[in-house]
């Protein structure tokens, strides 16, 4: 079928015209909303108070969604709304890491407010266009794509019956649709999902961007919390926008100069220092892989282990050698030297409806080198590939699929399911083929497949209720938090990290903190109070990324020559201090290193009310699985034994001699459980929350959202208890 | 012996830094080494020696998504 004969079966349902104007110092000044139910569109006006307040990508998201919901709307409820936004800073040229989308919706695994964010096009073109945010809410009745022309001014809505759902097609479809020339491919972005989101809990979304010198589409993803399945589940088939030609100085910013000198300063530290640091121009993040295994940090087999003598054949040497196509130009929006969006150019697929097709795969990165490898006990690069593909194409978040499909092997490996459940599936761990077969059930949503796509919470409950199953085991070994799949690091032995998953606002994302060489390796925060310090700076200032269209990556995983001689070296000063004049440059505002924190505390701490209002949002949903704190079975105590008894002596003065390996297994479990619960109740101190984990109204009023409807939350629930 | 990290290490005659990373496997290429309060630059990692009751201090930074 050609493109024409798509386009021509589009049945157009709902126009909207606007002006278009020009940004100011980072903002269009106005949001877009759209109801896919009536086909409506309104253009709300941003406040001073919501610039001052939430500043922009995630913050705007949070305060649209709550806007725009009640206490007791379901994520699949017509009232849920999906918002992209990339905030402020988001879009310039002039600093790398500069075109981040923040997505914001209620998750589907988590019930409550999720942020996700990827790179691409969309967001920056979405400004550009006009509009500091896109707010989605209704749910249409038919498929429908919703097309922005920012060139003319115009939003359609459109019945599109005809394209393709997984991404792969549908983005050329799309792109070659809605460019009028080969040359105009580059101002086309599109958003997308798959088949898969719409038949599990864990979609994600693709955010495509051209590729002029491959001449290809590629895709970034924002993958964690089931964006994608809230999108298909509105029935949007894809988002589709047409921006003017990219300038830098389309932000309008308010000091030009201070842009293009932090941006200068930092590409020459790119130029001069990636390739003896991360090497992220040539490997992307898959140079961790390695890392990861050699300080026993790489999830093995559903996170019992930290390492194996088999992933060297998944590390990043291998990728280099045989698979990654470079050619100098890999960043996800323009200007970004350090450039580590890897490609693999023509990959032949072994399985699964596109079988003995060559197809582009974007990536792997890291996190996909575990989800789809170590943490399966598969150690075979082809299948990290195809796994990578198959799971952006069908609109799978790779994270979830891998760390849920790691705790259905334990499951089956431990008969809680066997083949009658599995359809057939041997599910052992190392079973690369049933793992790929599980990952193509759950895009046509058939048997076990489907099951799975749910995500770990669900299955506890699913088998414990259906197979027998012992809850109290399922709950160690299922690791997820607040409904989340964990991402891809072993935190066994730090604390710190521990908090940093089971504190984390959305879930068990390691994007609020990484503190595990901070903890385990350097032993800079030996007590509580450090933990809890570290556990306030970092998902603070972190956050900060997330409210100005910024990806962290540019932050630390390149530092300046000297930063070694800097008070605080684990900060990176200077980068901070560019931040500090890049958001000063963009906006005018005056602030210093301090500000910035103080800006994320806001939104962070309105996001941790949103989870109240949800209900959640307090100490028991900030619990995490044993299997991220120590060692669950005697398999994993005696496969580090030299290790956990040398604890038992230094630490609990405790003579292992003589004891079982089943009681010091509970020895070690008293004790780290413990360790846990001083770390929640020193960090819920340090943020200024009650007992609880509950912001208290004196912080509220401390950071100045104590707006009525969120002090009436927390009023609340406190009265509740 | 010497002090890594605050622990107690054990120590060779001749041990470089370059060396000390080497016995610790530590290979992040991200470090912050401070040897008896001073900062070492990366390129000094083979030539400094680290004598007998010395405190090194191998700060890894962070990385990755």
């Amino acid at each position: 079928m050609n493109r024409l004969e798509m386009k021509t079966a589009h049945k157009l349902v709902g126009t909207f015209n606007y002006q278009l104007g020009q940004l100011e110092k980072g903002y269009a000044n106005r949001t877009l909303y759209i109801n896919l139910s009536t086909n409506g569109f309104a253009e709300k006006p941003v406040t001073e108070l919501m610039k001052q307040k939430f500043i922009g990508g995630r913050g705007f998201g949070l305060k649209l969604l709550w806007d725009g919901i009640q206490g007791h709307t379901q994520w699949n409820d017509p009232e849920n709304e999906l918002i992209i936004s990339p905030g402020p800073i988001g879009g310039i040229t002039q600093y790398p890491g500069a075109g981040k989308s923040y997505v914001v919706a209620l998750s589907p695994l988590t019930q409550s407010a999720m942020d996700s964010n990827a790179g691409g096009h969309f967001g920056p073109f979405l400004k550009f266009s006009g509009w500091d945010a896109l707010e989605i809410q209704g749910k249409a009745e038919r498929d429908v794509i919703v097309f922005i022309d920012g060139t003319k001014g115009t939003v359609t809505i459109e019945e599109a019956p005809l394209e393709a759902v997984n991404s792969h097609i549908l983005v050329e479809q799309l792109t070659d649709m809605y460019a009028e020339s080969e040359a105009d491919k580059g101002t086309i972005s599109v958003v997308a999902a798959g088949e898969a989101a719409e038949h599990t809990l864990i979609g994600l979304l693709n955010f495509s961007f051209y590729d002029a010198r491959r001449k290809a589409v590629r895709v970034k993803q924002a993958g964690r919390g089931g964006m994608g399945t809230v999108f298909r589940d509105k029935h949007i088939k894809a988002l589709v926008i047409k921006s003017p030609k990219v300038r830098g100085d389309l932000n309008n910013p308010a000091d030009m100069s201070a842009l293009k000198k932090a941006g200068q300063k930092i590409h020459e530290e790119i130029r001069t220092l990636d390739d003896s640091q991360c090497r992220m121009r040539k490997v992307g993040t898959a140079h961790l892989t390695q890392i990861m295994n050699d300080y026993d940090l790489l999830p093995v087999r559903n996170y019992k282990f930290g390492s194996h003598p088999e992933a060297t054949k998944i590390a990043d040497d291998v990728f280099l050698a045989k698979y990654f196509h470079l050619n100098g130009h890999d960043e996800c929006w323009y200007g970004c030297s350090l450039a580590c969006a890897k490609v693999v150019k023509s990959f032949q697929l072994k399985t699964g409806p596109y079988q003995g097709k060559e197809v582009l795969v974007d990536g792997p990165e890291y996190e996909t080198t575990s989800a789809a490898g170590s943490v399966l006990g598969i150690f075979d690069p082809e299948f990290v590939i195809e796994t990578n593909f198959y799971c952006d194409t069908y609109g799978v978040d790779a994270l979830s699929f891998g760390t849920a499909t790691a705790f259905v092997m334990e499951c089956y490996e431990n008969g809680v399911i066997d083949d009658r459940v599995t359809g057939g599936l041997k599910l052992n761990f190392g079973n690369a083929e049933a793992a790929l077969e599980l990952l193509h059930r759950m895009a046509k949503g058939e048997g076990f497949g489907k099951m799975a796509g749910l995500g770990i919470r669900r299955m506890k409950k699913l088998f414990a209720e259906q197979y027998g199953a012992n809850p109290d085991f399922l709950q160690d070994i299922g690791m997820e938090v607040k409904g989340l799949e964990f991402s891809e690091y072993v935190t066994k032995e730090s604390l710190a990290q521990q908090g940093g998953y089971g504190l984390a606002n959305k879930g068990a994302q390691h994007d609020e903190a990484w503190l595990i060489f901070m903890d385990m390796v350097n032993h800079e925060i030996p007590t509580f109070e450090d933990k809890a310090e570290a556990l306030f700076y970092y998902p603070m200032f972190r956050t900060w990324f997330s409210l100005n269209g910024l990806c962290k990556l540019p932050w630390n995983d390149i530092v300046p020559a000297d930063n070694h001689l800097t008070a605080e070296p684990a900060k990176v000063p200077e980068h901070v201090h560019n931040y500090v004049e890049i958001y000063n440059g963009v906006t005018g505002a005056n602030i210093d290193d301090k500000g910035l924190i103080s800006q994320s505390e806001v939104v962070y701490n309105f996001q941790r009310v949103f989870n109240v209002r949800m209900g959640f949002g307090t100490r028991e949903y900030d619990q995490v699985p044993y299997r991220a704190v120590g060692p669950v079975t005697v398999e994993e105590y005696e496969s580090r034994q030299d290790r956990y008894d040398a604890q038992l002596k230094d630490i609990l003065n405790l003579d292992p001699e003589g004891k079982t390996t089943a009681e010091k297994v509970q020895i070690l479990r008293n004790y780290r459980e413990e360790q846990y619960r001083k770390l929640c109740d020193a960090v819920y101190l340090r943020r200024g929350w009650d007992a609880n984990g509950i912001p208290t109204i004196k912080t509220l009023e401390r950071l100045g959202i104590d707006f009525p409807e969120v002090a009436a939350v927390v009023k609340k629930k406190m009265t509740q208890g | 012996m010497i002090k890594v990290n605050g622990k107690d290490y054990p120590w060779e005659e001749g041990l470089s830094i370059k060396q000390l990373l080497v016995n610790k496997g530590f290979t992040f290429p991200l470090l912050v080494v401070i040897l008896n309060g001073k900062a070492i630059a990366d390129n000094e990692y083979v030539g400094t020696v680290v004598n007998d009751g010395d405190e090194v201090k191998i700060i890894h930074l962070m990385s990755g998504g």
